[in-house]
């Protein structure tokens, strides 16, 4: 399932009705991204400006090569937009597998393409005004990754 | 048809769409950037480094040598930062 939207959500409980849906898997891996505010750079908002009928139509691609790539049960993304402040949650992605190797593999996929192939803009407020965050070249990296089609997880993940 | 700006370039453009009668020798959008491009120097300027950017028309990411007939909307999408 897709879901852009400006509404908050609450990951676990996502998690758990997304699990309870499919009983015959063996493993789930969840991921979720947070607003963050680091101490001596801080932000009071994360700004997320998104264009959503392209963004519905993009994850969804993206959600059906990871289904058949690593032979996922399911695979859940929820990606916010509007106005967030520090400790929200900004998105999820969680995979259903038979086994862990594919359910890690295939939510790592699913965010190494989302962050730079959905089409999602930050913007940072700040104490001294809004500032646009630069896209960061170790994500087309880690994106580039998976382009030789062997499904092994990047090694530089931070 | 529309053509939508996002995020720094829409506010640099200072708005978020024009609509827009290319001439009948833009047949690609890489001719309809080149062509808008010759219509704005704003645009032109932001898009000094066109390479940075995506294109999407009628809301699907496209490569730029895709043909704009019948086309309803284009969008010129600088570097995603999401998730």
């Amino acid at each position: 399932m897709i879901r852009v939207t400006q509404e908050p959500f609450d990951p676990g409980a996502e998690a758990n009705s997304f699990q309870a849906a499919h009983v015959g898997a063996g493993a789930m891996v969840t991921f979720t991204g947070i607003v963050r505010s680091k101490p001596n750079d801080p932000i009071t908002a994360l700004i997320l400006e998104c264009y959503p009928e392209l963004a519905e139509n993009e994850l969804a691609a993206i959600r059906e090569t990871a289904l058949s790539r690593f032979g996922l049960i399911d695979a859940l993304i929820i990606h916010r937009h509007g106005r967030l402040v520090p400790g929200e949650t900004i998105m999820m992605v969680a995979t259903l597998a038979p086994h862990r190797q594919a359910a890690f593999e295939g939510a790592q996929f699913l965010m190494d393409y989302l962050k730079t192939g959905a089409p999602f803009w930050k913007q940072e407020e700040t104490p001294t005004g809004l500032r646009w965050v630069d896209a960061n070249v170790e994500d087309d990296t880690a994106r580039e990754r998976w382009a030789d089609g062997t499904s092994t997880v990047p090694k530089a993940e931070k | 048809m529309k053509v939508l700006y996002f995020a720094w370039l829409r506010e640099r453009l200072n708005r978020s769409s024009d609509e827009v009668s290319p001439p009948p020798e833009v047949v690609t959008l890489a001719d309809l950037v080149t062509w808008l491009r010759t219509q704005d120097e704003a645009l032109d300027i932001s898009m000094a480094n066109p390479a940075i950017f995506k294109l999407s028309r009628d809301a699907r990411i496209v490569p730029w040598d895709t043909p704009i007939a019948g086309a309803r909307e284009i969008a010129i999408l600088p570097p995603m930062t999401g998730g």
